[in-house]
């Protein structure tokens, strides 16, 4: 034995990154739609460059050391970026998994006379990339969730408008399940609204929810009690009929809260508060 | 797993400290953009612990540090004193409980602001409360 | 020592708040503002706090208290412009400030203390006439 492993990948450098190219070209599951071959090339190349330069004999099974943080991030830079491209977990898997193969059929064809010593630095090598794809996996993951992420977001954001429908009035639909991080964004867009355009009266249509547990109940209590903290007055509608069962069977108290059953009659009622009168015009239509 | 990222400590020993801690509560919170709303609860709340060690404890310390969770970033207060401790913590965390002239509102209501709290006290001792308000959430 | 001026204005007496209260100054506002409402015979008291950023339960308990105590002296309080922020965390906090009479602006508090204290009124301008006889 001449060399130590780590020096001797060193040396292979090349040889490795032709290899692990051939493989993840000859690959049945190559994107070229997603990723050109050049710059598969250049990915491939940084990745063994930091991961072989940073290779030494103590290190070897050690991912917490400082010397793999820079692979690490690399490898993590090309997971996020897969991840938002919109590869799939399998062929981010292969991209690490056929740098495996090249590094093992290098090792193979350096080590030849020693058979013992040739599966020991199979296994060290297996380790590493092993741990490696892991980190890769979680990194991908963690990527995609992100863009789930900020998704519900952007649904969260989008699904709460809140609507002047007459002059001190605004109404506010609520449609999906109401939960805890919902009615923030909904009873904080509502208040703000109320004190931009000092509206004294707000509707909360609940025709949309599709069930109304007493946790659902607990947030519309919250959110008319701030409202009126505020000095404006909130008016739940849209209440149908299982909905009004399922409330007095559960025990849930709402008589402190203005509630109606559609939201034409929230409207009357708040006109009624505000003292409005909404009449057929006396003059008879000429024919 | 919460990471702490940065760390400092505020003596709270006469009324004018109250006021210092509040904005140094409120300059970590802007610099970790939390929104309005969770910005005024976790202020709400560091002024009922804040309150709460002046009143019992004649002061403590206040450790106000910047964590964070993932993709989460939080603030992390950690108020503690050399008071005379809280014989019964779990009716001290009643609603409407009071040693003292107040409503009682104190800890429980504290602990519905925040995301995380953590209560510790030995009678003679001194108390420990840890509360952490994430930006979102 | 720090005051909170407490301002005149007919039969109402107007407080705006423009800075974060500490303990000592909402204690020294209860004080006064009860003293005021005596002298003055004042029949409502009007609370702006829209530029306050936070009430925590010392505070609120503060305001409920003035609330009470102008009561008993025969005058409503109403609390107006409080921040949306500051409404949800003392909803979480669990103090919904009952007794309190809220408004969203200054002028509608205004013409709120007004309607409540023209029902009252009635009587006493009852009471009035009943004593312009009496005189004549």
């Amino acid at each position: 034995m001449s060399l130590k492993t780590h020096q001797l990948l060193q040396k292979k450098k090349k040889n490795i990154l032709e290899l692990w190219m051939k493989n993840q070209l000859a690959d049945e599951g190559l994107r070229e739609d997603l990723i050109s071959n050049d710059e598969l090339r250049s990915q491939s190349e940084e990745l063994v460059d930091a991961l072989v330069s940073n290779l030494s004999s103590e290190n070897f099974t050690d991912l917490n050391s400082d010397e793999w943080s820079p692979v690490i991030e690399i490898l993590g830079g090309i997971a996020i970026t897969r991840a938002r491209q919109g590869f799939s977990p399998r062929e981010t898997g292969n991209f690490v998994f056929s740098l495996k193969e090249a590094l093992l059929e290098v090792l193979q064809e350096e080590i030849v006379d020693e058979p013992q010593h040739l599966f020991s630095e199979s296994l060290k090598i297996n380790r590493l990339m092993d741990n490696l794809s892991v980190v890769t996996f979680e990194t991908f993951i963690k990527g995609r969730e992100e863009v789930i992420l900020r998704q519900t977001d952007e649904i969260a954001e989008i699904s709460t408008p809140v609507i002047r429908v007459w002059d001190g009035i605004l109404a506010l639909p609520i449609i999906g399940t109401l939960d805890s991080a919902r009615t923030q964004i909904v009873m904080e867009n509502l208040l703000q609204e109320i004190v931009e355009t000092g509206s004294s009266i707000a509707i909360l249509d609940i025709s949309g929810v599709p069930a109304v547990d007493s946790l659902v109940a607990q947030h519309l209590i919250k959110t008319v009690s701030a409202t009126r903290l505020m000095g404006a007055e909130c008016i739940i509608s849209g209440i149908r009929p299982e909905i009004a069962q399922t409330v007095v069977h559960l025990g849930i108290d709402l008589s402190n809260i203005i509630t109606k059953a559609t939201l034409a009659s929230a409207l009357s009622h708040s006109f009624k508060l505000m003292k409005l009168e909404v009449r057929k015009s006396n003059t008879t239509a000429k024919f | 797993m919460i990471l702490s990222l940065s760390k400092d400590t505020v003596q709270v020993l006469k009324e004018q400290d109250v006021v210092f801690l509040k904005n140094r509560v409120k300059e970590v919170a802007v610099k970790i953009k939390m929104g309005l709303v969770n910005q005024t609860r976790l202020l709400t709340a560091a002024s009922e612990l804040v309150r709460n060690m002046m009143r019992y404890a004649n002061g403590g310390v206040c450790q106000i540090e910047i964590v964070s969770s993932g993709r989460n970033n939080g603030v992390r207060l950690i108020f503690s004193d050399k008071g005379p401790g809280i014989p019964d913590i779990d009716a001290a965390m009643r609603d409407g409980f009071s040693t003292g002239k107040s409503l009682g509102l104190g800890l429980p209501g504290t602990k519905r602001l925040v995301n995380e709290f953590d209560i510790k006290s030995k009678v003679g001792e001194g108390t420990t409360v840890t509360i952490i308000k994430w930006a979102n959430g | 020592m720090d005051k909170i001026p407490i301002l005149r204005l007919g039969n109402f007496l107007l407080v705006t708040i423009q800075v974060d209260l500490y303990d000592r100054l909402a204690l020294n506002l209860e004080a006064d503002l009860v003293q005021m409402v005596n002298k003055t015979n004042a029949r409502g008291v009007l609370i702006d706090i829209s530029a306050v950023t936070i009430v925590d339960s010392f505070m609120g308990r503060i305001i409920g208290n003035i609330a009470s105590m102008s009561k008993i002296l025969d005058a409503e309080t109403v609390v107006v412009g409080m921040q949306p922020a500051v409404a949800i965390t003392l909803i979480e906090l669990g103090l919904p400030l009952k007794g309190v009479h809220t408004a969203l602006d200054m002028e509608r508090g205004m013409s709120l203390l007004k309607s409540m204290i023209d029902i009252d009124d009635e009587d006493i301008d009852q009471e009035s006439t009943d004593d312009d006889i009496i005189t004549q």
